[in-house]
């Protein structure tokens, strides 16, 4: 068997892919807010952020293929790991008991679905923009004259519907939870975690996950609260 | 129900068991009351006096897994109140006293639970899926030779510590029956490091962890989800540090398995 059958087929194997997609992943939700954060200052720049990403073309489609598919073994492997443990214990004990698992971490699943089910609706919604086909149209220009699309006015006009906002708001908090977990235990899975560093670790998860959480939710919250307003 | 002294209070307790005829039959819970407990009394030595009751009324005594009482062979194995080997930390159902617990208590006895470990009867399991992950691996080919020689082969101090850790490992499965997902990644990686921590260890030290991780996979445990419930029950206190080091052996000896030249003449004399 080659080296990805074996990493497929073996405990250890899967938990390495679910490891390694997860920090690709991290990687990936840290950079998107990064890039997001830009809508609290003037419109050009997130217009002009957005255009550069777009206009890598190839390149955009070669990173866009990476993610998805970290996102589809992230989540095919999981569902073989979680089969295979129900499969382990499918008797459970009559008290139920536990020592120290963490909230976080007995609710990976449920937690990994919503924020998939957002996901899908993301990239329809932003990406892919079915509803709002004028979201595509290069109506902003920039400093040079370009013609761009108006990133700024899609998140705007996007976040001003309070459904969304909310499931995005939910979703972000989801995901903050699921990171809470996945963080500290993708170091683990890579084989890197020991006591010596466990608290530093686990001291910047919860650091990095409040701080991902509530920098998520300012984004819709200042939309709405009229903070972050339509600039034409 | 034992000598006690005047000062040591005795005290009732009700035991909830799992009674199991066989590995076919459906399991239920059965109380069985126990009076002046003495809380002197090891948890076991408990299990004795009612199992004497319930021989002298002529019922069937429970069934259950205990050899040296204490914690040092891994045999005992009762979940106690949900956590295998019951209260306490660092500690086999064996080192279990009922001053552990209150007058009154129910206390719920059942079996580890287990794909890979099957009810024999009550709260017996087979547990023998060790023995294979064992045999897979768990061995060094090395001529260790006599005491003088153990001292060429230098080994450090903190190596040496290390593998002490993880070879206290009695194999007894409580990790296994912690474990939300029924996984033996402590019990393999305290094999695993135990081993591979030593000097002796490393010709076979890429074989072994993959052997023994394959075996356990088909053994039917469960995949580690890091919650650590593992070594929170561990009668040796075995951390799951070793489970990372695993990890890290294992993906470790699977790329150097598929991607290190092997030798056109394999198998020849030279």
């Amino acid at each position: 068997m080659n080296i990805l059958g074996s990493l497929f087929n073996s405990s250890i194997g899967k938990k390495f892919l679910m490891a390694l997609t997860g920090l690709v992943l991290f990687g990936f939700v840290t950079g998107h807010l990064l890039g997001n954060l830009q809508i609290f200052l003037p419109p050009q720049k997130i217009n002009a952020y957005g255009h550069m990403l777009e206009s890598l073309g190839a390149g955009l489609w070669l990173v866009r293929l990476f993610l998805l598919a970290c996102v589809l073994i992230h989540v095919w492997v999981a569902i073989q790991l979680t089969r295979e443990n129900s499969a382990a214990r499918p008797v459970n004990y009559g008290v139920d008991h536990t020592n120290r698992a963490s909230l976080a971490s007995r609710v990976m699943a449920r937690t990994g679905l919503v924020v998939l089910a957002f996901l899908i609706y993301h990239l329809l919604d932003f990406t892919l923009r079915v509803q709002h086909p004028e979201w595509s149209q290069r109506s902003f220009a920039l400093a040079d004259g370009t013609l761009v699309r108006d990133v700024h006015t899609m998140m705007v006009q996007g976040f001003s519907r309070p459904g969304v906002a909310l499931f995005y708001i939910l979703a972000v908090g989801l995901l903050s939870y699921h990171l809470a977990h996945g963080v500290v235990s993708l170091v683990q899975t890579l084989g890197f975690k020991n006591e010596r560093w466990t608290r530093g670790l686990e001291c910047f998860a919860r650091v990095y996950c409040w701080g991902y959480f509530l920098l998520n939710a300012a984004i819709p919250l200042a939309i709405l609260g009229g903070w972050v307003k339509a600039h034409v | 129900m034992v000598a006690s002294t005047p000062s040591k209070k005795l005290f009732s307790v009700t035991l909830r068991v799992w009674r199991q005829a066989n590995p076919d039959q459906p399991g239920k819970f059965v109380d069985y009351p126990a009076h002046n407990v003495s809380p002197d009394m090891s948890f076991l030595e408990l299990l004795d006096v009612v199992n004497d009751g319930l021989t002298v009324s002529n019922a069937e005594p429970i069934a259950f897994a205990h050899d040296c009482r204490e914690g040092i062979c891994g045999t005992c194995s009762c979940t106690i109140n949900g956590k295998p080997h019951g209260p306490g930390k660092g500690v086999a159902t064996c080192q279990v006293y009922m001053r552990s617990f209150q007058a009154g208590d129910v206390i719920v006895v059942e079996p580890f639970r287990a794909t890979a470990f099957p009810i024999i009867k009550d709260l017996v399991t087979e547990r023998s899926a060790f023995d294979k992950i064992q045999q897979a691996g768990g061995f060094i080919s090395a001529r260790t030779g006599a005491a003088p020689d153990a001292n060429s082969i230098l080994v450090s101090k903190a190596d040496a510590d290390l593998a002490m850790d993880a070879a206290a490992c009695i194999g007894c499965g409580a990790c296994v029956a912690a474990c939300k997902n029924a996984s033996a990644m402590l019990f393999v990686a305290a094999k695993v490091s135990h081993l591979g921590l030593m000097p002796q260890g490393q010709p076979e030290r890429d074989r072994r962890v993959l052997a023994m991780v394959q075996t356990m996979d088909e053994a039917g445990f469960g995949n580690c989800t890091n919650q650590y419930e593992c070594s929170a029950v561990c009668p040796k206190n075995i951390t799951h540090d070793f489970i990372a080091r695993l990890n890290r052996d294992y993906v470790g000896a699977l790329f150097r398995s598929k991607l290190q030249p092997v030798s056109t003449s394999a198998g020849g004399g030279a």
